[in-house]
């Protein structure tokens, strides 16, 4: 199957959609940041009583992660091999800067994931905040405190919001293309599988814009 | 000489189960040892290539297009007749041949035209079979319409692409073999000559049209499928690159060239709007199924055609030949267009036009049938004269389509060169002098699907294969000849291009040996034709080299042909003196205007021989008997 | 009207090609683009220049011999319409005109505007066809197929084989072709039989010639002058799908 390139790209696809899935799975966990310290403490306590599972469903979103970068790189560069020279003049009527941009933004998705892993999962940016180091009162620790300390600072609230912006793109194009990739396409739903896929990159957008601005804005803290 | 078409005796409906019977074999294990060259892959060629493949034998298909998908037959647009009587009718075997000999104008061979008739319903079958998507009805059955010159619903279509889908179901068979490896693909390959070998047809030579260079390929059998040559007329309804130059160059090498002069003029095309024009689009017949065809009754009538009163149109059609009506044969239909043209009535810029009206079938089915029905052929009106068909008529007018005339091949669709067989349009047989709506596809597909199969295999079987190669001496020298053409073209480097010359051309023979022809006509233009020829060869430019993709190149070399064939053609019908079916002179007609056929002196086949450059090429005839079809007058009222 | 064209020339396949600025005089409203290019080549032959090499042949949109990119659109700016049917009323006195050839590394240029195609003769080559022998099939009305059967079929095997598709695919893929042809015997019942195979064979051979792969930028359906459209590219993946739990694909 992954010897096709219709194989590898829905790879991508089911890859694609189980990270989309992550996406809102973990924007639903953030939203407990608004229910102040307490909450969002005993969310991220919670959730590291599962120790082998969470480590199990790290490993599977790691290997989704990097068959994606993998097939996406792989593809991109096949493709771009398959028009070795490009017009003169070139006035394009149906594609989407998010479509043109995949690889870029597909990238700087990674790189931005990296750093966030570094900066809230491993801890080691900024070692003065570091939950696993900062018991909050009852001795969890204190993720709430990390967070808001981080995006009081500006230049983080924007790297976030840049690479939310990135990731915006991505979904813009992505979520419809998954369907049509893996054939759940049909003439009348096509239309709606695109706005809705378009509304919703929008939607998680502005779910996980919210959190640095809120904080920056002083509005929590 | 008496020219022999081979029929086999008794009554028709057994002739070709017999024939077939008594027909020699090639056993399965000798059949690749054979190498047959089917030049073009039109249905007939593509059909022939794929099924000689399948049988085992090794096929070389020739093209001058990129792809063996694009051939002209991929135009067609209205349907494909067959005797399948599933609209109950009363349709059948024997009314098919009835109404295709009659519609021929009695100048077909009846036993061919039977065993049209009796594959046509095999040709659906394997369509269908093959993933051709007909139209259904909701129950899923196949659905029928009209076309011109029946008077049952016979033909079946897919959507206004009919030749397009029957063409790619050949051309995926043929596919099908180029993977099986029984067919090699000559893609951008021009014929340029026959090669015969003690009288037999042993190869032919094609210039590769991409690097100039001329192939020698041999073969126990050439079918020739290139089509007709009614680019002649410079205008017509034909591709671009549609050519006489392979039949025309066999005709050199000594094949009969059989009734040039019948050319069918298609009643529905757009009208022609200037000098520039380079081909004209066909709307097809299948409209009148639903068009009304009319001009205004007073003459030179410029009022938009809505503001003229239904009184005051003149419905010609429906008026003349009530039994059929708008529905009449192509040629009737061409020439009463003609005629009241003539008569100062025609609309449209040049007064070159007729209406076809749509307006009453809007008013019964609703705009949105209409579109259902013929919505690609309205776009397409749109496109091209940028008005509106469902608001107002489309305007039309009669232009060159199809050739009925062609090489003269017998019931085998042998020639009379052993080993050379013609198949298609590029025959003469089966149309005689007018041929009917939806007749051509089928007898492309008939030729190629089922006949050639078993005919060539009843040459082949007392043929030793593979016993020329390409350095024999007729190679050698076919090669040396071509080349010499080819230099000749390049060398002249004059002042007028060969598509001047072709235009000029063309409108000469459209006047003088189009719609009407008249002693008178056809005697001049005999001696303008040569005039012509001669300052072709000495004024026309040829840019570019040989070695080379040179379009320049080939389209002189098709015109210096069609230059050498009009003057055929024109012998041909000044022969000819009688009226009949496409051919209709003017002298020969009754006293209301329609053709007057002369059986007693003209009931034959006129088969061409070449006699050399400069001399007048022989007349032989193969007399035609109507054993089955009383000779008639052909009437549609 | 009078225009000005900035063509590719390039002398042949191997060769490095440029844009070449070339003036169009005295071209009238009616004529198609086509005759607008004859009448450019004539006058090209009369001042000893060479002509411009196209493909064309029917000139009725249906052959899908002519292969043009126009304006930075392959067929040009008029939407469903070949180049042979684009008509002059469609530009402006004065114009600029940019006419380049279809670009795609398996679409290698032979000559100006002229490029070998044979890629997508062998991608139906692969399996574009139902298997049927010549002769022995049962009566065209013994296997019915339903009317919105047929018009599916009939919407995908509309496709001319241009190459536009290809021409306009950001990534260069045929996949809007191949789409079509696997949609249009998959919608019948007399090409169901292979069409497991059909669809591994021609995406391999897809992939084979140097075709990029579709990332459904969905340029082609803007593209094609016969109006296919992408809902044929997401039913070759459901039949891709279908096949990878099939038998039948081997």
């Amino acid at each position: 199957m992954i010897k096709s390139s219709v194989g590898r790209k829905m790879v991508m696809a089911v890859t694609g959609a189980g990270m989309i899935f992550f996406i809102l799975v973990h924007l639903l966990g953030n939203l407990t940041l608004y229910s102040g310290p307490a909450a969002i403490n005993a969310y991220a306590y919670a959730l590291h009583r599962f120790g082998p599972l969470i480590w199990s469903f790290r490993l599977v979103m790691f290997c989704m992660f990097m068959l994606h970068l993998f097939f996406g790189i792989q593809l991109t560069l096949e493709n771009r091999a398959a028009r070795p020279q490009s017009y003169a003049v070139r006035n394009e009527r149906a594609t989407t800067f998010a479509g043109k941009s995949m690889v870029w933004s597909g990238l700087l998705i990674g790189a931005f994931l990296l750093f966030h892993l570094l900066q809230f999962t491993l801890q080691v940016i900024n070692p003065g905040i570091a939950a696993a180091s900062h018991p909050d009162p009852i001795g969890r620790p204190d993720v709430f405190t990390m967070v808001v300390l981080s995006f009081q600072r500006l230049s983080y609230a924007l790297l976030y919001i840049v690479s939310l912006t990135a990731l915006a793109l991505h979904l813009y194009h992505s979520i419809q293309s998954s369907f049509q990739t893996l054939g759940l396409n049909g003439e009348r739903t096509f239309p709606v599988v695109t706005v809705t896929g378009r509304v919703a990159a929008i939607m998680i957008f502005l779910g996980y814009a919210a959190f640095p601005i809120v904080i920056y804005m002083g509005f929590l803290r | 000489m008496i020219l022999d078409g081979k029929c086999p005796s008794g009554p028709l409906p057994e002739m070709w189960d017999r024939h077939r019977k008594e027909m020699k074999l090639v056993n399965p294990a000798n059949k690749r040892k054979y190498r047959i060259a089917v030049v073009g892959t039109g249905l007939a060629g593509a059909s022939a290539a794929a099924t000689l493949g399948e049988l085992g034998y090794n096929v070389d298909a020739f093209f001058y297009q990129d792809s063996a998908r694009r051939a002209h037959s991929i135009a067609a647009q209205g349907g494909i007749n067959a005797a399948k009587n599933y609209p109950n009718d009363g349709d059948s075997v024997a009314r098919l041949f009835h109404d295709t000999i009659k519609g021929g104008d009695f100048r077909a061979r009846e036993a061919n035209v039977y065993r049209l008739a009796m594959v046509s319903n095999s040709i659906i079958d394997q369509c269908v079979a093959q993933g051709v998507p007909f139209a259904r009805d909701y129950a899923g059955y196949l659905d029928n319409r009209s076309f011109g010159g029946a008077q049952v619903s016979r033909t079946f279509y897919a959507r206004g692409q009919t030749g397009q889908q029957l063409l790619i179901g050949a051309y995926s068979a043929l596919s099908r073999q180029v993977k099986a490896g029984t067919v090699a693909l000559h893609p951008r390959s021009e014929m340029l000559d026959l090669v015969i070998v003690n009288g037999e047809a042993k190869g032919i030579t094609v210039r590769n049209m991409v690097n100039g260079r001329l192939e020698c390929h041999t073969a126990d059998a050439v079918c020739l499928c290139t089509g007709g040559y009614t680019n002649v007329f410079y205008l017509s309804t034909n591709a671009m690159g549609s050519n006489v130059t392979a039949a025309y160059r066999a005709y050199k090498k000594g094949a009969f060239f059989a009734n040039p002069c019948y050319t069918q003029i298609h009643p529905t095309c757009i009208p022609v709007t200037g000098d520039h024009q380079s081909k004209l689009t066909l709307m097809s017949e299948s409209l009148r199924n639903d068009g009304r065809v009319w001009v205004p009754r007073i003459k030179g009538d410029r009022r938009s055609p809505g503001e003229i009163p239904e009184d005051e149109r003149d419905y010609y059609l429906e008026r003349k030949y009530p039994a059929f009506g708008n529905l009449a044969p192509r040629d009737i239909s061409s020439r009463a267009a003609k005629e009241v043209c003539d008569e100062s009535r025609g609309v449209g810029p040049g007064g070159r036009g007729v209406y076809l009206d749509f307006a009453d079938s809007i008013n019964r089915l609703g705009i949105d049938k209409v579109r259902e029905r013929y919505g690609n052929l309205f776009d397409m009106y749109e496109k091209i004269a940028d008005e509106n068909a469902y608001r107002q008529p489309m305007r039309i007018y009669p232009a060159p389509h199809y050739a009925m005339g062609g090489l003269w091949v017998d019931y085998n669709l042998q020639s009379n060169i052993p080993g050379l067989f013609v198949l298609g349009e590029a025959n003469f047989s089966d149309h005689g002098a007018n041929r009917l709506g939806a007749s051509a596809l089928m007898q492309g597909l008939a030729d190629g699907y089922y006949i050639i199969p078993y005919t060539i295999a009843g040459y082949l079987a007392g043929t030793k294969p593979g016993v020329v190669g390409t350095g024999h001496p007729e190679f050698i020298r076919s090669v040396e000849e071509c080349e010499g053409t080819i230099r000749k073209l390049l060398s002249i480097n004059g002042k007028r291009t060969a598509n001047e010359f072709h235009r000029e051309l063309g409108g000469l023979m459209w006047e003088h040996v189009g719609m009407a022809r008249s002693h008178e006509g056809l005697t001049s233009v005999l001696k303008r034709i040569p005039e012509l020829r001669a300052e072709f060869w000495e004024n026309v430019r040829v840019p570019g080299g040989e070695a080379d993709l040179n379009q320049e190149l080939e389209k002189a070399g098709r015109v210096a042909d069609f230059l050498e064939f009009a003057e055929l053609m024109a012998r041909d019908a000044l022969h000819r003196e009688e009226s009949c079916g496409g051919h209709f002179r003017v002298e020969y007609q009754m006293p209301d205007g329609e053709a007057k056929r002369d059986d007693e002196q003209f009931c034959y086949v006129a088969g061409w021989e070449f006699k050399g450059a400069g001399t007048a090429p022989e007349l032989h005839k193969e007399p035609l008997k109507f054993d089955n079809v009383p000779l008639a007058v052909r009437s549609y009222k | 009207m009078d225009l000005t064209l900035y063509v590719w020339r390039q002398s042949g396949p191997g060769a490095k090609g440029r844009l070449e600025e070339i003036e169009a005089r005295g071209i009238t409203a009616d004529m198609s683009f086509l005759e607008m290019l004859d009448v450019v080549n004539e006058g090209l032959i009369k001042t000893g220049r060479e002509p411009i090499a196209f493909d064309h042949d029917c000139r009725e949109g249906i052959c899908g011999m002519c292969s043009q990119v126009i304006n930075g659109v392959p067929h040009g700016p008029q939407e469903k319409t070949t180049v042979c049917q684009l008509h002059m009323r469609r530009f402006k006195d004065g114009d600029r005109i940019y006419i380049e050839p279809w670009r795609a590394r398996a679409f290698p240029v032979i000559k100006d505007l002229i490029v070998d195609r044979s890629a997508l003769d062998r991608i139906v080559q692969a399996g574009g066809y139902v298997s049927v022998h010549t002769g022995g099939v049962p009566d065209a009305n013994a296997v019915l197929v339903p009317k919105a059967d047929a018009d599916t079929a009939m919407d995908a095997a509309e496709c001319i084989g241009c190459g536009a598709c290809v021409a306009a695919c950001p990534n260069g893929s045929a996949m809007l072709f191949t789409a079509a042809k696997v949609a249009h015997l998959a919608a019948l019942p007399q090409g169901r039989a292979e069409a497991a195979r059909r669809v591994c064979m021609m995406t391999e051979a897809m992939l084979k010639e140097g075709f990029g792969s579709c990332s459904n930028h969905y340029e082609c359906q803007a593209a094609c002058p016969k109006g296919i459209k992408v809902k044929f590219i997401a039913k070759l993946n459901r039949e891709f799908i279908k096949a990878q739990f099939s038998k039948k694909s081997e």
